[in-house]
Formats: C-alpha cells, structure tokens, sequence
C-alpha cells in the first residue's frame, strides 16, 4: 500500500468524508483520514474546516499520528485560535511525559502555534523543558525560546528566559550550547542596542571547546556567532584565529566559509609584520580553492565570496588563477562568477594564459558569457599594459568573426582601450568603421559615434559617417542621441568649415525637435557656447579627460567591509549589505572590520581618516553597465540598459561620492561644464531647493521666518592642525533645509584655492546636497563665509556617539579631516505633528522600557513659551493637559529618517526643573532628543 | 534562518511544503514555481530574490527542492542542508523522484520536524535518525533505549551509537580519484587536478577508535627525521596534501596540531576524507599527477563541407595496469551528414544525436598507443557563425591513484571489547576515474 494516492482524491464531498473517517472509532482508518487531510494541505487545498476533528485524534499512544496532528495544528492553529485551545491540554501533558522525545515534540510544536493565549501556557511548560534532564529536551527547548520571542518578546523578557538562555551556553553537551548560540543570536539581532550576548574572553573559550565537539551545523551557528566578537587586543585575535584554524579542513562547506569569516575579521587586527599574520594568509587559500570542487550550488556561493576575498586581500589567491578556468560543462552561472574573479586576477604574470582562456571562451555558445568574455578581454588591455596590444588584436580577430554581438562588445571595449592608452592604437579606426552598418545596440552604437567623434581630424569620412546616423536621430535612443550631439559638435570645432550644416541640423533636432528635456538642455548649451564664444567652447568640449581607473565594479571600500563580515550569507552572494534586501528591524546594524591595533600600518594612515572619504584624485571608475555614473562629456549613459537580474547585480555604492564630484564640475566657478541631467539622481533634487530657501530668506529679512534655533559657531578645525586653514561651522534648519554654516579662515601665507567637501557615512546619511563653492581663492588672512546646504540621502552608518559627523576637506595644499557633532533638532522635519489619536495609540504601543526621562534644570519658561519655542524646531505640542496644579504637555516630531519621537513634558509652576518623558522605537536617539530639548530651551 | 522548504515535481506542483517561520506566507509556493521552474530562461542563478524573498534552490532528476527566506541567512549553509536532506531522503527510501517522495510524504515530514527545528538545521546523520524515526510508530522504548537515542542524537559522536556487534571485524577502504584535464590542442597542460575521496565501510563491534595514515609528505618527513636515510626513499614516494577535509567524525584539532587522522566511525559506508592535488595549489606542479592518458587530436578542415579528425590516445602508466572502461567522445558539428570512421582498437560510431563519435575501448594496459581516424562529410550551411569546436572528451577507469596517494595504515583500538587491530579484516582498494578530462582541437 501506498501513500501517494493521497495525493489524488479530488472528488466532491470531501471534506464531509473526511470528516466521518476522522470521527471513526478503527484507529487505522483515522490515521488514513489524517494522512488524507495533510496531503490536501500541501497541494494547497484548504482543509481548516476539520480542526475540530483533527484537534480530536491528538490523545493517542501512536507517535506517527500524533506527529502528523501537530503538523497540522501549526498550519492552522492561528485560523482557528479558540479551538487551538483545546490543544493545550495534551501540550502541557506531553511536556510531563517520560519519554524524552515525546516531551521535546510536545514543546518544540507549542512554540510553533503562533496564538497568544497558547504561550501563555506555554511558559510552564518550557521553563520545566529548559532545565531538563535530557539534553535533547534542552536542546529544543532553547529554540523554543527563540520561537516564543518571535511571537511576545515581552513575555520572555518578563519571564527571565533570557537568563536561562543564557545559562545555556555553559551547558555540559555541545548541541545545547551550540542552539542557545544560535537561539540568542537571533534575538540579540532584534534588539541590536540590547547586551544579550556578552561575549567576554571566558564565554568565548566556552564556546570555542564546544566548536570542538558538536555538529557540523552548530558549528556553524557558533563560528557565526564569534564573528560578532571584538577581540581587545591582536593577542586575543590570534589565540581565537589558530583555535579557529582546524575548521578549514571540514567537509562541509559552510563551516569553512564561515570559519575564513571570522579569520578574515580577525586577521584585520593582526600586525601584517607578525609571522602568524603570513602563516595565516598561507592557510586561507587552500580551502577556498576546495570549495570549488563542491557541487555548482555552493561554489557559486564559494565565488561571489571569492570575489570579495581578492578585492580585500588579493595576496591570498594570487597564485590560483587557473582553478578559476572555466569548464566546459559549468553551469553559466559558475562560468560568468569565475570570469569576474579571473579579471581580477589577472596581472602581468600570467596574462598570456588568461588571454588565451578568454579567446577560447569568446567562441562559446552563452551570448552573455561569450559578450562577458570579450569585455573581459578589454579590461585586461587596461589593466596590464604590456598586454594591451596582444588584447587589441586579439579583439580585432573577434571582430573578423562577424558575430554581431561579438562585434558590438568587442567596439564597447575598444573605446575604453583608446581612452586609456591615447594616440596609440588609431590605426584600428579603420577596420571598427567598417562595421558600422551591423551595430545595432545602443551602447555600441554610441561607442562608435564617440570613437568617430573624438578622432574626427583622423578619419577623412566622419561628417558622412556621422550624417548617416543623423537620419534616424529620432528613433535612436536617448544614449546614442546625447553622444551624436556630442561627437558633431566636436567634429564640428575640428573641421568648422565643412561641417557648419551638419552641426546647426543636430542643434536644431536636438532642441526643437526633441522632447527629451536632457537632451534639449545639452543641446541649448551647445548652441550657447558655439555662438558666444567658440574658444570657450573648444576647452570645454574637447578637454582634456580624466585617466581611467585599472580596475573596475570594484566594491566601494567601506561597503566591501561590510560585506567581509557577511562572509557566507546572502549578503555577500547579493553583494549587497542585509538592508537591502531584509524587512524590518533585523540585521539593519551595520556590521564593520574591527580597526587594525599595533601595525605598522596605523601609522601611514592616521586613524582620524574616515574609511570612506578619499578626497584625494581618483581616477574616474569605468562604469558598469546600467551605471548612472558616467564620464559626462565622454561617455554618455543614458538611462540604465535593462540592469542585471537583482541576484547579480552589484551595488556601487560609490555612486553618491563620485557624483559629488561631478556636481563639482558643473556649479563649481570657472568652467562651465554641459551635464546631462540624466546623470543626476533625481535626490539631488535638494541642492536646488536648498538654493531657493537661501534666496528667500535673504530677502525675508532676520526673523521674519522662524527656523530652528542655531548654536554660535564653535572653531572645528584649528588652523594648527590644517596647515593653516581654520574651519568654524554650525548646522542650522531653515525652511526644511539643513544646512551647514562655514567660515573658512585663511591663517597661512599662501593662497588657497580648489576646496571640497566630503561626509563620512553617518547615523542620518547627512551629506552635501552640493559641492563646496568658493568663489575666489581665499587669500592669507582672508575669511569667506559659506552656506553649505545638506541632504539626508547620503549612506547611513550607525556612529557613536549618533551625531558624530566626519569630515573631510580639501584644498590645493592637502587633505584634513575632522569631525564634529551635530544637533539633532536640524533632523525635525516639518510634517512631526502627529494626529492625536495616533498619539495616543503610538505612546501605547511603544513598549515601557523605551521610555527614556531626564530632567531639564534651570528653565524658567512657562508652558506657552515653550511650546512656541520649541515649535521653532519642528516639536509640536499636541496636547496641553493640567494635571494637579501641572502642566503636561504632549509632544511629537520627526527625524528625517522617518523616527517619531514622542514627548511627555511636565512643568510644575514653582520648580524650573522640568521632566521629559521620551518614547521612541529606536530608544538609542532619546538621550540626544533630550539634549536638543535643553539646546532649544536655554538659548 | 530558513523560513520554510518546498518540494515540486517537474510540473512545479507542490508535493511538500513545511513552513517554518511566520514571514513566509502561501504565496511563496507559488512565487518560486512562476519565476523559476516556470521560467522561459535557462535558471541564472541557484539564488532568486523575488520581492524580498530568496529562494535557494537545487535539483535532483525531475524534482526541485527550495529553500525560502527572507532573512540573512548563512546562504552556504542552506545549500549544505538542501543536500544532506537529500542524503538523508535517499538514505531512507532510495532515488528522489516524485513517485517515492509522495509515497513517503509522511516520513518526509517527520523528518523535516527533526532536522530542521525553526530553520535551524540539528543533528542529520542517518545512522542516528534511523534508531528513532521508523514509520513504525512508536515503539516500546525502555527508558535506557530512549536515552541512549537522545544522547546519541545530542551527543559528540551523534553518528554512531553504542553496543554495535558484528562477529567478523571488517573494514573497506576505497581511494576514489577523478582527475580533470584540461589540455590544449599543443598538448600544453592548462589545467589539471585531482579530486579525491577516501571512503570507508566500516562493520566494527564497540566504540572502536581509529588512525587513517597515509603517504603525507609532511608527515614522513616528520618522522624521517630520525633515520636520514629513509627520508630519501620514501620523500619520492609521498605526496604534499594540504587542501583536505573531512568527514565530522575526524578530530580537526588533533589533525591540525600533529596531522594525525583520528576518529570513531559511523557504522556503515561513508566518506572519510575528500581531497585535492595537482593543479590546486602552488605549492605543487601539475608533475605530480600522474596523467593516465593523452590525447592528440589533429584535425583538418577540408574545404567547407568536409573535416578530417585524427586522434591518437596514448596510455601513460605502469604496462602491467589495465585501464578499463575507456571511451573517447569526438564532437562533430551540427550540420554533419554522414561519418567515416576507422579505429585500430576497440568499436567507434557516429552518434548524430549527440553530435559525436564515440570510441570505446574496453581494456588497455600501460604504455600503449591507439588512434582513430574519421572523415566528417558536412552540409554546406549559410550560417554566419563558427563551430564553436567542443573539446574531446575521455572517460576510463584506472586500478590506481593519479595523485599518487598510498594508504600506509589504518589501526583500530577498540579498549572495551576484546579485539584487537590484528583481528580486524581490512581491504584497500584504489579506483582512478575521469572526471572532466578535456582536450581542446
């Protein structure tokens, strides 16, 4: 007999069937009706009108039964919590039952009945299960914990779970410690700001005996775990590395990986002189050399993670380029994640055999691998520059090929070839031309008509190469439109007179005849430029171009960190830090390297540099495909082509700095640079906003418009320590816009000049909403005032303290950084009133221990005056109440962040000593509210 | 953690479904069965985000196995779960196909209920799962029974339980190595590598403890030391293996420490160790593997509609070793029309199905040489593409280990019962396979 004819019942009347065979008295026709109703159940087939009768078949000796009613009971239990009551019973008594198993079952499926009343009776049960003799009763129960915290956090709280869970990891069997680990690292995760885990040197050495001996998943759960530790010296780091070591040989997989993580973490605080730090790095390739003979599943994941291991430390698998050739019969996602790791690899050693790979492989049949393939080919010519020329014949043999989409991949790479190595390889020009008709891609296309564009003076035709294009201009993109404006008007101030037509045509289709916005202002300042001053015009369109950089969709620095501490999750398979891709409070905290102690290194880069703020040039990144950053008078990128799929697609985070930069070039004095504005995100939609608000409240006068209230400046960054320059600044909020208010002081001898700004990722992803502008340059003992307008879009770190705000400045002499803290009243926006009915129902529903009191001393102000003062700041006063001879005032704001922060202010006429309640879902911001309460209040 | 595990056949209809966690809902089944196995494209990733969820997935024949999430999760991990599931599937009722999964459906359940506790994996090792997850229902355990089950499940040797008897001590060991070869058609080495797998039957009576030694380069060494003399001789005969794992029965520590391989083993098969040589690491050069055979593969393009391939296969190890199994696959292009073969050994024959003449050879001893010639007539195409000239591939069987890995020992202890390493019946056996072994033309 068998099960699967369960499967196939699908007559009418079921359920009324069903529901007699349930109530039979033969055990064995039950237990058939049972089976019968959780196979209609996972077909999807919705069966809750049995619970009664089901629920019934639960008192019975036979463990198979019993299972299978509990399944069910978990399926259904929330559609139906009355009759899940009627479950209790036999829960509580199974939890008494002499036989282990049966008691773990009881409390293992209790945890999983998500119905409130139920784990009221739960907690009995589970306290007697926690301390059980039998380990396997305790190992459930300490998930069981994990469960019920999912479900009423404040019950286990309440209870002292927590406590016992606690207790746990000192537990005799491994399997025990290893899931209270686990259990109390997935409860710590919601409550980021909560102790829970108190990792200390003993409980660690605890946790590292019970690695030894438990399973191969509770090692996991444990490795995991003391990832999260931050050792306290680089002696601590090492003792923990080399107990941690033996992991690498494991079979499974993701006890290595996970191991390579916390050694990958550890490692940053060793001193790269120390002897264990080149055993260390000596040990970590092996293993992830191995991971690549697992099955495809997990060596993708072992190759996204490849891939962050050689951007951060690319010592440890220089040597290992050929285990990432590709095979034959990969799966295509294995080959294109092995050809990314394989150009980066690439280095003068070994690129004849990389480029050898790279011809075999651009002759495949996988369009994507085979276009990745011939790109790669590219990079190689711009990363190794001995190797360029072999790379540009090799490309040229492609094109020979005809293969359209070879072809059009092959000129992509080619611009960027000719970019990097200027006047050298022109003589190409000749066979890319004759492709011209078979292009038929946007980014081709447009590739070749910047080609055609910049060497106009090199090719006799280009006026009738670049007409022939001109004929379709409507129906090109917006990509190929915007470069066709461009490479006309360059050819056009390289041979003016031949080509006069041609240039006031594409004008006039651009402005007149487009309805592209972007495309008409690019023409607009074309024709500008071209009929004032032609000079002019020439500098601007046809100067000099940034170098580009060697290496590319390389992750940004601190992101890439990040990342390193997610070594093994999905995380790093997405490259993409947890918060974009989880709901909810979990994992939001932004995980971070622990900092480098005792090395030679801290030396070289002082530690008040901010990881992400490299004021210095950078060589402009080659943009990815669907990049908005591009190159903008070179490479016109148009709107994304259609982006990789999400799994695929990496994050540039990078994008926020460089566009800065960008912005630079164009509000910045002196040149005038055309911009696209397709390459601006519509957020840094603030600058200009903020622009107005400055205008407005010019010609407002002082006073007339109420802002927040803005603390004198205070000196940031003493002319000692910035080889002359001064920086005094306070924040201010006015009209919605916050902005930062400078003075910068010239205390040196020399002149200054090209200053910029730059933020370190902060707690509220403050940044500059536009570049730093100083018009003139800032003569000795000369001060300029500037009004700096911030926008909230920037990254976000979570920084201790909240407001602390690093910065870095930059000036013709050097680079400086300081940082500062910032009131958090310039983050109340405008829109904090709440209604009062959510009041109400907010203040409830915020758990007790979120409230925060202080006291406020000294204010002599009545409860008017302060509602209209802090009202200045965006704090609103829903309710007055009084209360037995006090005020109470009930206020709301809200950060820009999108945090409401809920206020209870109690006033008592003969005491200047005021009482603020605070309550907050994220209570870490309530000791920072109270001090912008007493900033606004006493000044 | 994993939020829930789903099973479809082919069709992508539902066969099982286990939620774990409240965040993951009904739509989920469906979500994964739309956007992946309903997919036009060819599956891009083994990881799919669909509107927040991620979905791992893996597939064995015609059924899908997904895991779901929308966490975080240790994505290593789940997919080290998804395959012990199906080790554990395949332990209890044999192949993964949709007649057995619904004909198990129950026992399916039962045992996602113990191996996954709220999307955490717990203790998966079949020989421990057997002793009390039956399908027999429960049965009268006497309380020491019940608590040797738990113990066994939670305790440090959760793979093998206590009072195993056998009359005869008996164990197997198999060096099982694939050796991939990746050539050019000049006969260069691009990439060459040996995987290998120790696995281990053991029927052993107690508790018994065990040494695994084999010719580990560091090892002999370490021990030659003594005897200067021997270091010469047998420094030839070891091999550097630094890249290995183990099974979890193996004590990490001790093997990191001294390089001893130290363990107590599950009853019953399973795998030891799992290693790699050659090309995987640098402190090796690809000499060491020893390379069973080579390919020289010459071929001719005859004007448009004709080819002529030569292939000559010479065998590369000891004359009085038989290679067994052999065959060699010789792609052709698709718009071939007819096939001429001729072979000094063994039977050829065009397959047009698969595109390829396929040579096969059933023995050959060491030292040998063969080639097959073929004329490949083909029909005049318009078609702008090159054929993309798929490398040659071989399959053989080898009595002996490529990477040059030799068992030196395997001692058993046994201190409770009374029998001693001398009465233990051992069996070494070493099989060298193909794995990829590719020669390009």
């Amino acid at each position: 007999m068998t099960d699967s004819k369960y499967f196939t019942t699908t007559k009418k009347g079921e359920i009324f069937e069903l529901k007699a065979e349930l109530n039979s008295d033969k055990k064995e026709k039950k237990k058939e009706a049972v089976k019968k109703v959780i196979a209609s159940m996972t077909v999807g087939k919705d069966v809750s009108a049995l619970f009664p009768d089901v629920v019934n078949c639960m008192q019975t000796d036979n463990l198979e039964l019993k299972k299978l009613v509990y399944l069910y009971l978990m399926n259904y239990a929330k559609s139906q919590p009355d009759m899940a009551i009627m479950a209790v019973n036999t829960f509580v008594k199974d939890c008494e039952d002499p036989n282990p198993l049966i008691r773990a079952l009881a409390v293992r499926t209790m945890g999983c009945i998500r119905v409130d009343k139920i784990t009221e009776y739960l907690c009995e049960p589970l306290r007697k299960c926690l301390k059980d003799e039998d380990p396997y009763v305790r190992k459930t129960a300490a998930v069981c914990v994990a469960k019920l915290h999912d479900i009423n956090a404040q019950l286990v709280e309440d209870q002292g779970f927590l406590d016992t869970l606690k207790d746990l990891i000192s537990d005799s069997n491994p399997m025990v410690v290893a899931n209270a680990v686990a259990a109390l690292s997935e409860i710590a995760e919601s409550h980021p700001s909560s102790n829970l885990l108190d990792l200390n040197p003993q409980s660690i050495n605890k946790l590292l005996t019970a690695l030894n001996e438990c399973t191969e998943w509770g090692q996991i759960f444990i490795l995991d775990c003391l990832a999260n530790y931050m050792p306290k010296d680089d002696r601590e780091a090492q003792s923990i590395c080399e107990r941690v070591t033996p992991r690498l040989s494991h079979a499974n997989s993701a006890v290595v990986l996970s191991a390579v993580k916390v050694l990958m973490k550890f490692m940053e605080m060793l001193s790269k002189d120390l002897d264990y730090y080149g055993t260390l790095l000596k040990k970590l390739a092996p293993p992830l050399v191995t991971l690549l003979s697992a099955e495809p599943e997990l060596q993708y994941v072992a190759l996204r993670n490849i891939n962050l291991i050689v951007q951060k430390r690319p010592e440890i698998l220089k040597h290992e380029m050929k285990v990432f050739f590709v095979k034959y019969n990969d799966p295509i996602y294995v080959k294109l994640e092995k050809l990314d790791i394989m150009i980066r690899l690439a280095s003068q050693a070994n690129i004849a055999q990389v480029l050898a790979e790279l011809k075999e492989y651009a002759t495949e049949v996988d369009v994507d691998f085979v276009r990745k393939a011939v790109r790669a080919i590219g990079r190689c010519a711009i990363k190794v520059e001995q190797s360029a020329e072999r790379c540009v014949s090799t490309l040229l043999d492609l094109i020979q090929t005809k293969v359209n989409y070879v072809v059009q991949e092959a000129i992509v790479v080619i611009k960027d070839i000719f970019r990097k190595y200027p006047n050298k390889y022109e003589s190409v020009i000749a066979t890319l031309c004759e492709n011209l008709d078979s292009l038929d891609e946007p980014e081709a296309r447009a590739a070749m008509i910047w080609i055609v564009g910049e060497y106009a003076e090199r090719i006799d035709n280009a006026d009738e190469l670049l007409e022939s294009f001109l004929e379709g201009f409507h129906d090109e993109s917006t990509q190929v439109q915007l470069q066709l404006l461009t490479a006309i008007v360059k050819l056009f101030l390289k041979k003016p007179t031949e080509t006069q037509e041609l240039v006031q045509q594409v004008l006039s289709l651009a402005t007149q005849d487009s309805d592209n916005p972007d495309l008409r202002d690019r023409g607009y300042i074309y024709w500008r430029l071209l009929s004032t001053d032609p000079v002019a015009a020439k500098e601007v369109v046809l100067a000099e171009k940034p170098l580009i950089s060697e290496e590319t969709d390389l992750i940004e620095p601190t992101l890439l960190d990040e990342l390193i501490c997610y070594i093994g999750t999905l995380a790093s398979v997405y490259h993409k830090p947890p918060s974009a891709f989880v709901e909810g409070s979990r994992g939001v905290v932004h995980k971070s390297l622990p900092p480098r102690t005792g090395s030679s290194e801290s030396a070289e880069s002082p530690d008040a540099a901010p990881p992400g703020v490299q004021a210095g040039e950078q060589p402009a990144v080659i943009p990815a495909q669907g990049d908005l950053l591009g190159d903008l008078l070179n490479l016109d990128l148009g709107p994304p082509v259609s982006g990789p799929p999400i799994a695929t697609s990496a994050v540039q985070m990078g994008a926020v700095d460089l566009l800065g930069g960008g912005l630079d070039s164009l509000i910045g004095g002196g040149g005038f640079t055309p911009v696209p504005s397709t390459t601006m995100p519509t957020n840094l939609g603030a600058p200009l906003g903020s622009g107005l608000g400055d205008l407005f409240d010019l010609t407002g006068g002082v006073g007339a418009l109420p802002g927040s209230y803005v603390a004198p400046k205070a000196v940031w960054l003493p002319a000692m320590k910035a080889k002359g320059l001064e920086i005094s600044g306070t924040f201010a909020r006015q009209v919605g816009s916050i902005s930062m208010e400078l003075v910068l002081t010239n205390k040196a001898l020399q002149v200054m000049s090209d200053f910029a700004i730059q933020f370190n990722r902060n707690s509220f992803g403050l940044a500059p909403a536009a570049p730093l502008q100083v018009h003139a340059p800032l003569a000795p003992n000369q001060s300029v005032e500037i009004s700096l307008p911030l926008n909230t879009v920037g990254s976000v770190m979570k920084m201790d303290p909240l407001n602390n705000l690093q910065v870095a400045v930059k000036n013709n002499i050097d680079v400086f950084y300081f940082s500062t803290l910032y009131p958090l009243h310039i983050l109340f926006v405008e829109d904090g009133k709440m209604e009062r009915q959510m009041f109400l129902a907010t203040w409830k529903d915020i758990p007790n221990e979120n409230e925060a009191q202080f006291q406020i001393k000294d204010c002599s102000l009545n409860a008017d005056a302060i509602s209209s003062k802090l009202q200045g700041s965006n704090i609103f006063t829903i309710a007055k109440r009084n209360v037995e001879g006090q005020d109470m005032l009930y206020q709301s704001l809200k950060l820009t962040n999108g945090i409401w922060v809920l206020a209870e202010l109690r006033i008592q006429p003969s005491n200047p000593s005021f009482t603020l309640s605070l309550k907050c879902r994220a209570p870490e911001v309530s000791q920072y509210i109270y001090q912008a309460y007493e900033t606004i209040l006493k000044n | 953690m994993i939020g829930g595990l789903f099973i479809y056949n082919h069709k992508g209809e539902v066969l099982i479904s286990r939620v774990y966690r409240d965040d993951i809902g009904r739509n989920a089944v469906d979500a994964f069965r739309v956007n992946v196995i309903h997919a036009r494209q060819q599956v891009r990733s083994p990881v799919t985000n669909i509107a927040r969820t991620s979905f791992f997935h893996v597939k064995r024949s015609n059924i899908w196995l997904a895991a779901v999430t929308k966490q975080n999760v240790n994505a290593a991990m789940v997919f080290e779960f998804l395959y012990k599931m199906c080790d554990v599937m395949t332990a209890y009722f044999g192949k993964i196909s949709e007649e057995n999964i619904k004909n198990n459906f129950v026992l399916i359940y039962e045992l996602l209920d113990e191996i996954l506790d709220f999307g955490y994996p717990q203790n998966s090792e079949t020989g421990a799962l057997k002793t009390f997850i039956t399908q027999q229902g429960i049965k009268s355990q006497t309380k020491e029974e019940q608590s040797q089950i738990t113990s066994q499940v939670t305790g440090q040797i959760g793979w093998r339980r206590e009072g195993i008897k056998y009359r005869r001590n008996e164990l197997f060991l198999d060096v099982l190595e694939s050796v991939n070869l990746l050539m050019s058609p000049q006969g260069q080495v691009l990439s060459a590598h040996v995987s290998g797998r120790v696995v281990m039957k053991s029927y052993l009576s107690g508790m018994p403890e065990c040494k695994f030694g084999m010719n580990d380069k560091i090892v002999i060494e370490k021990q030659g030391k003594g005897t200067a003399d021997e270091t010469g001789k047998s420094g030839k005969q070891s091999i550097a293996i630094d890249d290995c794992t183990f099974h979890q029965c193996v004590r990490l520590s001790k093997f990191d420490s001294e390089r001893s391989i130290s363990f107590i083993p599950p009853d019953g098969e399973f795998e030891l160790m799992r290693y790699c040589g050659g090309g995987m690491n640098r402190y090796r050069t690809t000499k060491d593997i020893i390379l069973p055979f080579r390919v020289i593969p010459l071929v001719r393009e005859v004007g448009r509609t004709k080819l002529e391939v030569k292939v000559v296969i010479k065998s590369n190890f000891k004359p009085s070793l038989l290679a067994q199994k052999i065959e060699v696959r010789i792609p052709t292009p698709l718009n071939t029309s007819g096939v001429q073969v001729i072979c000094m050994k063994g039977k050829a024959k065009y397959k047009a199905s698969e595109n390829a003449i396929v040579w096969k050879i059933k023995r050959m001893a060491g030292m040998k040489e063969s080639q097959i010639s073929a004329e490949i007539e083909l029909l005049p195409t318009n078609d702008k593409k090159k054929w993309a000239r798929p490398p040659i591939s071989m399959n053989f069987e080898v009595p002996f280990a490529p990477s040059g890995l030799k068992v030196r020992y395997l001692k058993v202890f046994e201190p409770k019962l009374n029998y001693s390493d001398h009465d233990v019946i051992k069996w070494v056996r070493y099989i060298g396979r193909s794995g990829i072994y590719e020669t390009r033309c």
